[in-house]
């Protein structure tokens, strides 16, 4: 292959997939600029907000990459339900691994704000919205994944193609909206 | 058997993923530091705000992409680490050409969903000019850290897949709000 075919092939694969994650980063970024009187009600919340997006990509995705390959080899059965416990254990991890790096991220924002001295929230409150956000989207995510992965193998389409644009295209739009929920949810219980 | 067993349980999971979800977290934490020192700014000019979900995904999917099809390429054998490699430069010229499609239309769609809302607080051409040359700067970027962290991969004898991707995503995440800070203040 020349340069120009491998150039053109490798565009025509690509441009659909960045186009429809274009799409869900501004919808992202559309429910940001509506998030500005949480953003200045908990200062320190700016700070969480590229690290709770990639945990959702980095989480996942790699559910999605290890559900593929699982399928491709048999590992998991493609049915919709609770009755394996392979893709019961692989849910659980991702949940635990996605609320564990949320709770992280907000210790670590607090810390490094506080030695910075620049303003930041009570570390409960951040906390709290990180792990609210983190459940939340886990449990949204988890869903999507799952059925899209399952029922394209079942249909016949490569899990591998499918898990990647599914987490892209909803993991920011579902990880900035579920830090909105759990930030008004936080501040209404008092937190701030 | 062992090990294969402990791939399907909740604890081995965790244990595998973790450690590189903490460290990778920590990188992301140094591009919520930089938005953060830019709030008054981000709060000033919403489509400016408007830009850095999509700004930081675009980034890091450039990157995940390339690093996809070049891990891919080097596993069947197809790719060679030289300029002149046929693979690597076709897939860099197509990093680059898809960032010059789309960012150009991401930052008119920016202007006009703030526009739509609310005051998208600059002017059409400034956000359009903010997108798309963030767009080439970080297309590029995205080549150089993709071939990097593979050959380093490929140097020590890791799996790209399982090393690359995640590297690669998350450094690109970094660098897409770097580099809209810096074409901002250079922009407008």
């Amino acid at each position: 292959m020349t340069v120009r075919e491998v150039a053109a092939e490798a565009y025509r694969e690509t441009l659909p997939v960045l186009v429809l994650s274009a799409a869900g980063g501004l919808f992202a970024g559309l429910v940001l600029v509506g998030m500005e009187a949480e953003l200045a009600a908990v200062p320190g919340l700016l700070v969480l907000v590229p690290a709770l997006l990639a945990t959702r990509g980095n989480v996942y995705g790699s559910l999605g990459a290890r559900l593929g390959s699982a399928l491709h080899q048999g590992v998991i059965e493609p049915t919709l339900g609770l009755g394996d416990d392979r893709l019961n254990a692989a849910v659980a991890a991702a949940l635990a691994n996605g609320i564990l790096v949320s709770g992280f991220a907000a210790v670590l924002a607090v810390i490094v704000l506080r030695v910075l001295s620049q303003p930041v929230a009570g570390l409960l409150t951040l906390v709290s919205i990180a792990l609210l956000a983190g459940l939340i989207s886990g449990l949204l995510l988890t869903v999507a994944v799952v059925t899209v992965v399952l029922i394209g193998y079942r249909r016949g389409l490569n899990p591998d193609t499918l898990a990647g644009p599914v987490v892209t295209t909803t993991g920011d739009v579902v990880g900035i909206a579920t830090m909105l929920v759990a930030a008004r949810v936080v501040l209404a219980l008092g937190g701030g | 058997m062992v090990e294969y067993a402990s791939e399907w349980t909740v604890s081995g999971i965790v244990r595998t993923m973790l450690p590189l979800l903490l460290v990778l977290t920590g990188i992301e934490l140094v591009s919520g530091l930089v938005l953060d020192t830019f709030e008054a700014t981000l709060l000033a000019a919403p489509s400016l705000l408007l830009l850095v979900p999509v700004t930081i995904g675009m980034a890091g999917n450039l990157g995940s992409v390339l690093a996809a099809r070049l891990s891919t390429a080097f596993h069947l054998g197809l790719l060679s680490f030289s300029p002149t490699d046929d693979r690597l430069a076709g897939n860099a010229a197509a990093t680059v050409a898809l960032s010059l499609t789309v960012f150009p239309l991401v930052g008119a769609s920016a202007w006009g969903l703030t526009a739509a809302v609310g005051a998208p607080g600059l002017s059409l051409g400034t956000v359009v000019a903010i997108a798309s040359v963030s767009g080439l700067v970080l297309a590029v970027l995205a080549v150089v850290v993709t071939v990097v962290t593979t050959y380093v991969a490929y140097r020590y004898g890791l799996d790209p897949d399982d090393v690359v991707v995640p590297v690669v995503t998350n450094v690109c995440d970094v660098l897409g709000v770097l580099v809209l800070f810096g074409v901002y203040r250079v922009v407008a």
